[in-house]
């Protein structure tokens, strides 16, 4: 599919807004996929990788898939965008939430090609976004941190102040709390998604001021470095199993699981049945998993995390159950209440009972 | 056996030839490396170096690169003058922060006024304030306590990048944003937007100041007293100082233009392009601009070569792993290599290699 002779034609943006209408009577479909780490980070990107290679595994032939790693959110993102609509791609995911603007910006110019955005909040005719419940996941991490920590402190590393961030802070401190009252929270920010340095600085930080679980929103396995090399520290992989560091410290973890969201959509590109939609999955269709829970853990608390994790995968156990109050003390949701979507999505509190505030 | 014989004098012929030669041996060495990781050689070079300038959607990534080169330009010419006098603003990146966070800063101070022909260059005013207030450290310190403007000026990069974060989160926060960090949208804000000059030429006023830039630094450089007072301090301090260059004052002006045009750099950014100051809206234009200095060899008409060249290898390297699956690695590898061997091969324009015995 040359496009030359069409950019050659005419200047502007018109031009630009044809390009993505050339009749895709193609043989193969193309799914681009833009990553914000490394594809071996060993946890957000690496995951999406998996995913990317699972559609590659599930069309062989009929799919080309190409990926560009490292990209800058920002105008960079949006040049990376562009270069794959030009390069042919007929679906493209982009995966972490900085792309948003970027996303919605090229697909406005080219209607014809169809955008994932990941965690997002902009949709268009031709831009779905997807995201998974982690918060689901964090129940379970802080049930069964709750339960191994001795000195009561946990520490846990914060990318960035975003509303999925801060549900998964207020998700595993509701369930610590529920088995150990004394417990508390001490959340250290790292302002990045990535950063084996900063992130290590941040676990040690935590460490030394005496947790003895440390939970990660970061991608990288360094935390898990910095656990190991303290000794009676446990941690939990974040995105991806980070089994290497199993049974300690890592004694669980959350994996992404995105590799039959990306099957499943490019099948629709395939049939041409894609449209824009809003997804939103947890651990009960499987985009959730909770890594096995290592020998470390002891054979009751390993039960009942694994009951809870199977409640919530059946719907019924809601990890945002009332009653519950904001960090002020006002009310948030009744007894018996649960939180709705639209809440949870946007938000941007704390719940009763944690220290500090949210970086603003 | 090999040794190294100073030259009298530096070779002319080198000076030219040894940006050339760097560029020929990353691309050799570059290419094995490809070749290693089992992608072809010739076509990933053809990709990173020729693509983007002559490829199938050249219409596309040519003015892409203009935007790319803009910053790194403007941010090379203002530090190729304390570079040449010694004096080492390693800070750049910083003082682009502090411009970009003055200029969106004012323009958003006055949003949503309708007032392009105000807001638009008093922007490009605090632009260029934010980041001479933020060298202005750096070159106070140094002048009254000796202290060392390397060290300064780079710390105040993190300094600045956490003042970046609160500010995305707490003051310059878009009320308008959902809770999400991150400020308004200025290429969207009327009277702040910093858009393209001719549609899809990639130039936009910051393309235009890195020109501007480029022509001034060329003048001041070859005719102008200040210029000759630089180079003087660069190649002999003490004659600088017979000759009646004031060496605070030097110092002081040289780290103030550098950050003057670092701050416009990132006003030109955050206006255009970029759009928002974010948590992590830098993304390392002033780091990369050390390398465009040198590779230009602090010369402004070789710094704006440089700047295209550097900005190809983005662009190309991005389209060589779209098309041809090189690891983002590789790339920023291949970047790298082309300021080592430009050091290495450099060497060749004060020395000479003698063959035999030393005496």
């Amino acid at each position: 599919m040359k496009r030359r002779t069409l950019l050659a034609s005419g200047a502007g943006a018109a031009t630009l807004a044809m390009m993505g209408l050339p009749a895709r009577a193609q043989d193969k479909t193309k799914v681009g996929f833009v990553f914000v780490g490394p594809i071996g980070d060993g946890g957000w990107t690496f995951e999406h990788n998996n995913g990317r290679l699972a559609v590659e595994a599930a069309f062989g032939d009929a799919v080309e898939t190409v990926y560009a790693e490292n990209v800058p959110e920002g105008p960079d993102a949006e040049r990376v965008l562009t270069q794959m609509v030009l390069g042919g791609a007929d679906l493209i995911f982009t995966t972490s939430f900085g792309y948003m603007e970027s996303t919605m910006n090229v697909a406005a110019k080219f209607p014809d090609v169809k955008f994932e955005h990941a965690t997002g909040y902009l949709r268009a005719d031709n831009v779905s976004t997807y995201s998974a419940r982690f918060y689901e996941g964090r129940a379970v991490q802080g049930h069964i941190a709750g339960n191994l920590t001795k000195s009561n402190k946990i520490g846990y590393i914060g990318s960035f102040p975003i509303p999925e961030v801060i549900r998964g802070i207020n998700s595993a401190f509701i369930h610590a709390r529920k088995v150990n009252p004394d417990v508390e929270f001490k959340i250290v920010w790292a302002f990045t998604w990535f950063d084996p340095a900063k992130e290590a600085d941040a676990a040690k930080v935590l460490i030394e001021q005496g947790c003895d679980v440390i939970l990660q929103h970061t991608d990288s396995t360094a935390p898990q470095a910095a656990a190991q090399a303290a000794g009676n520290v446990y941690t939990f992989g974040q995105a991806s199993d980070m089994g290497e560091y199993a049974p300690m410290p890592r004694v669980s973890s959350i994996i992404d699981n995105w590799a039959p969201y990306y099957v499943e959509r490019t099948q629709a590109v395939m049939d041409g049945t894609w449209t824009s939609v809003d997804t939103w999955d947890g651990i009960g269709r499987g985009m959730v998993g909770i890594g096995e829970i290592s020998d470390a853990v002891p054979a009751d608390v390993k039960a009942s995390a694994e009951a809870l994790r199977d409640s919530i995968a059946s719907g019924a156990y809601h990890p945002f159950t009332g009653p519950l109050n904001k960090q002020d003390g006002s009310a948030w949701l009744a007894e018996g209440e649960t939180a709705d979507d639209g809440t949870l999505a946007g938000l941007n509190f704390y719940v009763e009972g944690i220290d500090g505030d949210i970086p603003s | 056996m090999l040794t190294l014989e100073k030259r009298p004098q530096p070779s002319k012929a080198w000076v030219y030839a040894a940006p050339i030669l760097a560029v020929v041996i990353t691309m050799i060495v570059g290419g094995g490396v490809f070749a290693l990781l089992g992608k072809p050689p010739l076509e990933a070079i053809r990709t990173i170096f020729y693509d983007p300038i002559f490829g199938d959607f050249a219409s596309y990534s040519r003015p892409q690169l203009l935007i790319k080169a803009g910053p790194l330009i403007l941010i090379a010419i203002g530090l190729s003058f304390g570079f040449r006098a010694g004096i080492w603003n390693i800070g750049a990146e910083g003082q682009y922060i502090m411009g970009a966070l003055a200029a969106a800063g004012t323009g958003l101070a006055f949003y949503p006024m309708e007032a392009r022909w105000l807001i638009f260059p008093l922007m490009i005013l605090a632009g260029f304030a934010g980041g001479m207030v933020w060298a202005a450290i750096p070159a106070f310190l140094r002048i009254r306590f000796k202290t060392n403007e390397i060290l300064v000026s780079l710390m105040l990069v993190y300094v600045a990048e956490a003042i970046q974060a609160s500010m995305a989160l707490n003051l310059m926060r878009n009320p308008d944003g959902h809770g999400f960090p991150g400020s308004r949208n200025l290429s969207q804000y009327p009277s702040s937007a910093n858009l393209e000059l001719v549609a899809n030429s990639g130039v936009h006023w910051g393309v235009m100041a890195a020109l501007t830039a480029v022509i001034f630094a060329y003048f001041i450089l070859a005719r102008h007293r200040f210029g000759f007072d630089v180079r003087l301090a660069g190649q002999s301090p003490r004659a600088a100082g017979f000759a009646g260059v004031d060496a605070g004052r030097l110092i002081f002006v040289c780290l103030l233009i550098s950050g003057a045009l670092a701050g416009a750099a990132g006003m030109f950014e955050v206006s255009g392009p970029a759009g928002r100051v974010s948590i992590d809206f830098n993304v390392g234009y002033g780091f990369t601009a050390i390398i465009v200095a040198f590779l230009g060899r602090l010369h402004p008409v070789g710094i704006l070569i440089a700047g295209l060249l550097m900005a190809l290898t983005y662009i190309g390297g991005e389209l060589a792993q779209l098309s041809l699956g090189l690891p983002g690695a590789a790339i920023q590898l291949f970047q790298g290599m082309l300021l080592f061997f430009l050091l290495a091969v450099d060497v060749m324009t004060s020395y000479r290699i003698r063959f035999g015995k030393t005496e």
